[in-house]
């Protein structure tokens, strides 16, 4: 499909799909930011939920949060290529990217698998809950952000819409700055 | 659609799929638009329609209701609730934001579609699919969900207090499925609007109806994201047992009134700033006049966007909340009706000395001031949290957002279809039907809801189904029984509107481009505009802004945004 004349103009000198990207994150911010603030009022009238934080494990956390962010190195070199107009780099990138994406949900499923069954699910109390919801709610982003990847990585691979590797990777970024939020909240506050 | 199908037809020989999928698979806004409309306006009877039911059943309890059959006390509250979720999600928001804003703001600001058109067909299919669900959770076992269009826990996430457990759900995912589809559209809208203007154009030429359409759709991004965690939880609470909104088990359900609230209040601007916008195209063109204050309208609607975050807690005055936190919600109520009343100001000061003519849209847009009003006017009441404590869920809730929603969805949605449909069908539509219909539908909407006014003042709870287990109550049943007559005879009057829309469609006069005489550059195209909205290389520039009516220097009282001056 061609593209209409409207998609090419810039009144505000950003170009369309930059926008259009940050305009996404927004709504993300809100999603977050409501189910995040949820938690806290929660967290702060029950402090017993404690007992339930000690129990998730921090060295996991700390590699995924180790993980993510390399990902997001990577995603950032990507951007670089294809600034570069080198679309072959910023696909190879993209595909370790998208492989830090993949490490992150295997060392999830592992860390997951491992508490359901010592019996801590999503229904065992409220905290449980709002840690399955809101690292679950983070990982299907991850998911989705990697299948776009792959789209992405294609189309770059030939050389074709190389704009889309930077806006893939502000929105990874955004996935990462969750993540920032979610471990010291989930993980490290005992 | 005899015009509009051959235009399409032409514009779709070289690109784009063939017969009728054409309307399906279209990424035209101007095609995406219709969608939008004709099921806006299928939901919109359908949701009329229940109102007849269960307003038959309030006035005549126990009847069996003529085309329906006798309303048990559980359908009673599934017809409700599917009402109230119906107006809102599927007739207000698709007809006022989604259908004219994807008419108006490409051919607005002198552009040739969206700047993404698939998403924006992306976002139509997943707004039909939610519609799809909730008509058909109707027919699901256990009935539709009956816990009111707010959907509060423990009601709506114990399927053994609601006994809809299957309709509760559809309910969630139809509603969550429509935050999607609108999420999807409203970017679209905020970054065509941003990006895509014709060159010339300014911030402060842009019409003021295109800038309102993108401010809701902003307010609508920030208020629902908090919402769309909340339905999540409840979701879980539903399905996988999980505890958010349990006080038994450590959840709160207040949480979920906070949730939804946060989104539910800025949602009344949401869709009232685009009906305002409608109204402020409409009166700038038929007074004649340039609009009194372009910039102090752009900006009271800001601050009324900004305000509308900071007032939820006033739906919630009895729910236990802190009255140190309800005054200060009062306090914010109060505040916001100064920059509402200033809209309203603005508008009826661009009437003053102007060279009126009363078309059927004119009419309608007057009616909106007149009847929003009333709306306006009655929620100080219900803003200040002493008063609101008597009033509370009673009829007389319920008949002040009527007064705000019905001249919003409704007259709103009827002054942008009578003011546009030339644009859109290229014919005129009759003037004689539209002022049978416009009186036949704004004098009975009074008849319906002043008495429900007064029915909420004598202490008529909003959920009751069978008033007549009130003995106190029954010396106004007559008022009950008069809102029904009202309702059937205002739901009668539609008659005529559809035939004139038929019939015009097919065989009213040619419109011409610019048949109101009209300065934006809509109206500098074909009726309806072609594909792409204007030859490749004809796109409009932009020389003034867009309510230059009786200019001094002028032979014509009106200067098109487009002519080289």
């Amino acid at each position: 499909m061609q593209k209409p004349i409207a998609t090419t103009r810039s009144a505000t000198g950003i170009p369309t799909g930059r926008l259009a990207i940050w305009w996404v994150l927004a709504s993300e911010v809100v999603i977050f930011g409501g189910l995040l603030a949820s938690y806290l009022m929660f967290r702060l009238g029950h402090p017993e939920w404690a007992n339930a934080a000690a129990v998730t494990n921090t060295w996991i956390g700390a590699f995924n949060t180790f993980v993510l962010l390399s990902s997001s190195f990577t995603a950032v070199l990507a951007h670089q290529a294809a600034e570069n107009g080198d679309g072959k780099l910023a696909a190879k990138y993209l595909m370790m990217t998208i492989a830090g994406a993949v490490t992150f949900l295997g060392v999830k499923s592992f860390e997951w698998y491992s508490e359901i069954s010592h019996g801590y699910t999503i229904t065992t109390n409220g905290f449980w809950s709002f840690y399955y919801t809101a690292a679950g709610l983070h990982a299907a982003h991850v998911l989705a952000g990697a299948v776009i990847m792959l789209f992405i990585a294609a189309d770059a691979a030939k050389g074709k819409e190389l704009q889309r590797v930077e806006y893939i990777g502000i929105y990874w970024h955004f996935v990462d700055v969750v993540w920032i939020f979610l471990f010291p909240l989930l993980y490290i506050a005992k | 659609m005899a015009q509009a199908t051959a235009a399409e037809t032409h514009a779709h020989q070289h690109h784009g799929p063939q017969g009728i999928l054409k309307y399906v698979w279209s990424t035209d806004h101007k095609i995406i638009a219709m969608q939008y409309l004709f099921t806006g306006m299928f939901m919109g009877a359908v949701g009329g329609l229940m109102a007849y039911v269960f307003r038959m059943q309030l006035a005549f309890p126990g009847i069996s209701v003529p085309g329906y059959g006798v309303v048990s006390p559980g359908e009673y509250n599934s017809l409700v609730t599917s009402h109230g979720s119906i107006m809102i999600f599927w007739v207000a928001m698709p007809v006022l934001i989604a259908a004219f804003g994807n008419y108006l703001i490409p051919l607005m600001i002198g552009a040739d579609d969206m700047v993404f058109p698939r998403v924006n067909r992306l976002s139509y299919q997943v707004f039909l699919v939610s519609a799809i669900l909730i008509l058909a959770s109707q027919f699901v076992g256990g009935g539709a969900f009956g816990g009111a269009w707010t959907s509060y826990p423990p009601l709506s996430a114990n399927a053994e207090y609601n006994l809809t457990p299957a309709g509760a759900t559809l309910w969630l995912l139809a509603v969550a499925l429509e935050f999607v589809a609108f999420l999807l559209g409203g970017i679209n809208f905020i970054v065509t609007l941003m990006n895509s203007r014709a060159p010339g154009m300014k911030a402060y030429d842009i019409p003021l109806v295109a800038w309102m359409i993108v401010i809701a759709s902003i307010l609508f991004m920030l208020s629902v994201g908090p919402l769309i965690a909340g339905a999540v939880m409840l979701l879980f609470d539903q399905t996988l047992g999980t505890g958010f909104y349990d006080p038994a088990r450590g959840g709160d359900p207040i949480l979920w009134q906070h949730l939804f609230w946060f989104f539910g209040h800025p949602e009344v601007y949401v869709v009232l700033l685009p009906a305002i916008g409608i109204v402020i195209e409409i009166v700038a063109t038929f007074a004649r006049k340039k609009l009194f204050g372009y910039k102090i309208m752009l900006y009271t609607a800001v601050a009324t966007g900004v305000l509308s975050f900071f007032v939820w807690a006033h739906h919630q005055f009895i729910a236990g909340i802190d009255p140190r936190m309800a005054n200060v919600f009062t306090v914010t109520t109060l505040l916001i009706s100064v920059p509402i009343a200033e809209l309203l100001f603005v508008i009826i000061a661009t009437l003053y000395g102007g060279s009126i003519t009363f078309t059927t849209p004119m009419l309608w847009a007057l009616a909106f001031i007149a009847e929003f009003l009333i709306g306006g006017v009655t929620g100080i009441f219900l803003g200040a949290s002493g008063s609101d404590i008597y009033l509370h869920d009673t009829y007389f809730v319920l008949a002040h957002f009527h007064y705000t929603f019905f001249p919003i969805a409704i007259i709103g949605a009827f002054a942008a279809l009578t003011y546009w449909f030339p644009k859109m069908f290229g014919r005129m539509m009759s003037e004689r039907l539209g002022k049978i219909h416009f009186w036949g539908t704004v004098i009975p909407f009074n008849f319906i809801f002043i008495p429900l006014f007064v029915l909420g003042l004598a202490g008529h709870h909003r959920r009751i189904y069978n008033f007549n287990n009130f003995p106190e109550l029954v010396p106004y049943r007559y008022l009950d029984v008069m809102a029904t007559a009202a309702l059937i005879v205002m739901l009668l009057f539609q008659i005529p509107f559809f035939w004139n829309l038929l019939h015009s469609i097919r065989k009213g006069p040619a419109a011409g481009r610019n048949p109101w005489r009209s300065n934006t550059l809509e109206w500098t195209t074909d009726s309806p505009p072609p594909h792409g909205n204007w030859p490749v290389d004809e796109l409009p520039k932009v020389y003034r802004g867009p309510y230059e009516y009786a200019h001094p220097d002028r032979a014509e009282d009106y200067w098109p945004q487009n002519l080289p001056s």
